[in-house]
């Protein structure tokens, strides 16, 4: 890779430690020359300073989880130094290693293991170098808030071991870590280091960031996505005060202004002619037009038996269709960049979720290379996914280019819900063949989803400026739990992926997993009821997993399942329950829900009452952040699942704000019961997407028990729950 | 060119804009520096920018500077690090943050509603909060902190 930097060279120059220094926001100048950025490195991860204060480099971002806080646990517990002595510093491409994008509930599995094991490699390497200096065994050192105590009371502390070599290292896979009873830090409900700034108004977001000189910027986009700019005219903001300029790159239009209100008013006010583009499709009929999409290739996720001839003479079948809409990430505040571009170089300060790739994107779009792009991280409002903070960096890019001083783009909240990348919409056709004596012999699935994969997302501002931005097309990995944890003997689950789709895509938190989830668990709970079975003894029955299982006596447990009653399905108003598993992707995080519902059989408004979880994510972290982020998955998904629906005309997105696009509001939130099961022992696993999983197939297994009634469609609305209820 | 003075949390500020139409968000967030108030929607819908006038909860996004005439209190000025609110107090002790960024305004809020009824029933609180947004569902965690702030005064 061409950024990364030459180990040799590096050793030559002979400063591979990086000493530790407080560093501003504003950071562009102060990078640290020849700091690596391998991640088979200690210091590509870790310095020391003199005083004992511990950096951090890490490439996964807090998007708003609290993941810097338990990142910061682990490092401290294992390098058994104070967390108040550790600054951490994330996704900063002059700085951090590319650790991948910071989605998929990976950043502690995955970004704070590699923590851990390069925390471990320079606890044996300042032990080593301790032990040297002392002459002593190394056996009798231990580590105690960044001191070196030998047994017979001499101590050194860490800070004064540390030469411009001594973690220059490469990361020991088999440097001994702690046994798990001996984390202090790491297991505990630590206070989030964040908390205290945002609740006083004290924090820095993204949309915070100033430079000095910097001007503001608002993109004007196209009346459809397809429309091409004809002409605007200047003249129709030349009351406005304080309008520096008004860039145009092709069809890429944006105004900059000296004050953040006049450039809200020129973007506004421009009189601006698009040409006429109508070409997305009815949205009426948006299943159809899926249906007739042309197919790429098809995706066999998994294959057993044969399930088509077993199906074909089996005594039962079960055909059902599953749809989900077409969502929006809805972070609560619109994304936002700013960028200077001095001297051919360009620094990005941005809310991206992957700031490598988009360095890489942003490169292309500038015909220049990596070298002269940085991006930096600064925390946004609330990221659940690719939303548009990689947009608004080369929105800024373009502005700050065309300008020569550093602009700010803030995108309004049309532009977030307008022009964000969507999550697709996704179809499911399901079937089930049931032997005579009341066995699940055979399981198909057909799942319908855009081609590709979680890579780079086409940049909005690029694209409409003519400019090549490394864009594909990139649903996320939404082929993941298609496949099913069940031990059913003829099962094949494929994926046609489709050509195109109408809105720009990209993953929204639990991307697939959430669709495919909700499909395959209501799918088994409809083989459940179609031969008398519970819910929740046809999961054991079907499970073969020892831990899984284990999971779903504690959900029942949790919730009572067993001793629920019969809903009573005459009244205007009827409750019922509904239960649903998923181990996430296979091979991780195990979650297990029940949704307690209720059910306005006149006006079909579902409410949500209370969701119960049993949550198995291996050794915790910080079981409160655990708990927080969990609580998140459910009101979240609770939203998406009965609210939420992109609306769309032959031009563009019509749910352009929150009226148009309404979520869960506090009267209408449930309640969450967690039992969270820790494992000490096992690795940790993820846990800020899984339980989303579960969310809308437990909701939906309730209202059948309360109604007899099945509901395929995403979102639960009102409407389409009464013209199932009549059609039942 | 128009110049206002403007108090805000406690003290008189002199602010010149080119509008005074200017929504008051944007005077205390460029002007003044404040980032307690943050821009979410633009309309009114979602209460990231909200403040107090009066010790009113207001929008400030949708409220022009002209229109203000009162006594402006921001997140800032409502307490500080040292001497913290009991909301904001609350908020820390019940971890009621995920990203933070509505915060201001479930702050605010709540503020307000305890200002006129300050012991809320955890209906009330739902029904005052109905119209502030919150997009990482920390709803549950809101609600047990603005009780908190409730049973502590």
């Amino acid at each position: 890779m061409d950024e990364m930097i030459n180990r040799r060279k590096l050793l030559q120059a002979g400063g591979a430690l990086i000493v530790a220094f407080s560093l501003p926001m504003a950071r562009a100048e102060t990078a640290a020359a020849g700091k690596t950025l391998l991640a088979d490195r200690v210091d590509g991860f870790l310095a020391v300073a003199h005083d004992g204060r511990v950096t951090v480099y890490s490439g996964k971002v807090d998007l708003g989880t609290g993941v810097r806080t338990a990142l910061t646990q682990i490092v401290a517990d294992e390098l058994d130094v104070p967390m108040n002595q550790i600054t951490i510093i994330e996704g900063d491409t002059a700085l951090t290693p590319d650790q991948g994008t910071t989605s998929g509930s990976f950043s502690i599995q995955n970004g704070g293991m590699q923590l851990r094991r390069a925390a471990a490699t320079a606890r044996r390497a300042l032990l080593r170098r301790a032990a040297a200096q002392m002459d002593r065994d190394i056996a009798t050192l231990s580590i105690r808030n960044g001191v070196i105590t030998a047994a017979g009371g001499e101590w050194l502390p860490i800070g004064s071991l540390v030469e411009p070599t001594s973690l220059a290292l490469d990361i020991e896979k088999d440097a001994p870590q702690k046994a798990p009873g001996d984390y202090t830090i790491v297991g505990k409900p630590v206070r989030r280091l964040d908390i205290p700034d945002k609740v006083n108004g004290r924090f820095t977001f993204m949309q915070d960031f100033t430079l000095p000189g910097m001007l503001h910027g608002r993109v004007v986009r196209p009346s459809g996505f397809g429309a091409t700019l004809v002409s605007y005219d200047e003249s129709s903001i030349a009351d406005i005060p304080g309008i520096v300029k008004v860039v145009r790159i092709s069809n890429f239009l944006g105004v900059v202004a000296k004050s953040e209100w006049s450039a809200i008013k020129a973007a506004q006010q421009l009189k601006v002619t698009w040409s006429s583009w109508s070409e997305l499709p009815d949205q009426s009929k948006i299943w159809e037009h899926v249906r007739n999409t042309p197919v790429v290739h098809d995706d066999v996720t998994s294959r057993f038996g044969s399930s088509r001839a077993v199906l074909g003479a089996a005594a039962r079948k079960l055909r059902a269709t599953y749809d989900f809409a077409i969502h929006t990430h809805g972070s609560i505040g619109p994304s936002c960049a700013v960028a200077t571009f001095i001297d051919g170089k360009l620094t990005c300060w941005t809310a991206s979720q992957a700031t490598h790739d988009l360095r890489k994107q942003l490169a292309a779009m500038l015909a220049t290379s990596d070298a002269d792009v940085r991006c930096v991280y600064v925390e946004g409002a609330g990221c659940y996914g690719r939303n548009g903070h990689e947009d608004a960096a080369a929105d800024a890019a373009l502005l700050a280019r065309a300008i020569g001083t550093p602009v700010r783009v803030q995108w309004m909240r049309a532009d977030e819900h307008g022009w964000d990348p969507k999550g697709p919409p996704t179809l499911l056709d399901m079937q089930a063949g049931v032997d005579p004596q009341g066995n699940l012999a055979a399981w198909e699935s057909e799942l319908f989803v855009p081609d590709g994969s979680a890579t780079f997302v086409p940049l909005t501002g690029a694209d409409l400026a003519g400019l090549n931005s490394l864009g594909k097309l990139s649903p996320g990995g939404v082929l993941n739990d298609l496949s099913i944890p069940y031990e059913i003997p003829n099962v094949t689950t494929t994926a046609r992926r489709l050509q195109s789709t109408p809105l720009r895509p990209a993953w929204i938190r639990s991307p697939g997993r959430l669709q495919n989830t909700f499909a395959n668990e209501s799918f088994l709970n409809e083989v459940a009821a179609s031969v008398g079975t519970d819910p929740l003894d046809i999961r054991l029955q079907y499970l073969a997993d020892a831990r899984g299982k284990e999971l779903l006596e504690r959900l029942a447990k949790l919730s009572k399942w067993r001793e629920r009653q019969e809903p009573d399905r005459n009244a205007e108003v009827v409750t019922g329950r509904g239960l649903a598993y998923v181990k996430y992707e296979l091979v991780r995080t195990y979650v297990g829900a029940v949704a307690d519902v209720e059910i306005n059989r006149k006006t079909g408004a579902v409410a949500v009452k209370r969701f119960y979880v049993a949550h198995d994510c291996g050794q915790i972290i910080n079981p409160d952040g655990l708990r927080n982020q969990i609580e998140g998955c459910v009101v979240q998904t609770v939203s998406r699942i009965l609210k939420e629906e992109v609306t769309f005309d032959r031009s563009m997105v019509t749910s352009l704000d929150w009226a148009s696009y309404p979520i869960l509001t506090f009267p209408e939130i449930p309640e969450v019961v967690i039992d969270l099961i820790d494992r000490p022992q096992e690795v940790p696993w993820g846990g800020g997407e899984p339980t989303c999983a579960v969310v809308p197939s437990a909701i939906a297994g309730a209202v059948f028990e309360a109604t007899g009634v099945r509901l395929r469609s995403v979102p639960f609305t009102p409407p389409k729950v009464l013209a199932a209820l009549r059609a039942s | 060119m128009a110049t206002t003075s403007l108090s805000v949390n406690g003290k008189v500020a002199s602010v010149t804009v080119d509008d005074p139409d200017t929504p008051l968000l944007y005077v205390l967030r460029n002007e003044l520096g404040l980032h307690g108030p943050r821009f979410g929607c633009g309309l009114g819908q979602c209460g990231a920018c909200t403040v107090h006038v009066d010790g009113t909860a207001v929008r400030s996004c949708v409220t022009p500077l002209s229109a203000v005439s009162g006594r402006v209190v921001t997140l800032e000025g409502l307490g500080t690090a040292s001497n913290p609110h009991p909301l904001q107090s609350a908020f820390i002790e019940e971890q009621a943050v995920q990203c933070g960024y509505c915060i201001n305004g479930m702050i605010m809020q709540s503020a307000d509603l305890l200002a006129r009824n300050p012991k809320p029933s955890e209906q009330d609180i739902k029904t005052e909060l109905a119209n502030n947004l919150c997009r990482c569902g920390t709803h549950l965690r809101i609600l047990r902190a603005v009780m908190r702030a409730a049973a502590s005064s």
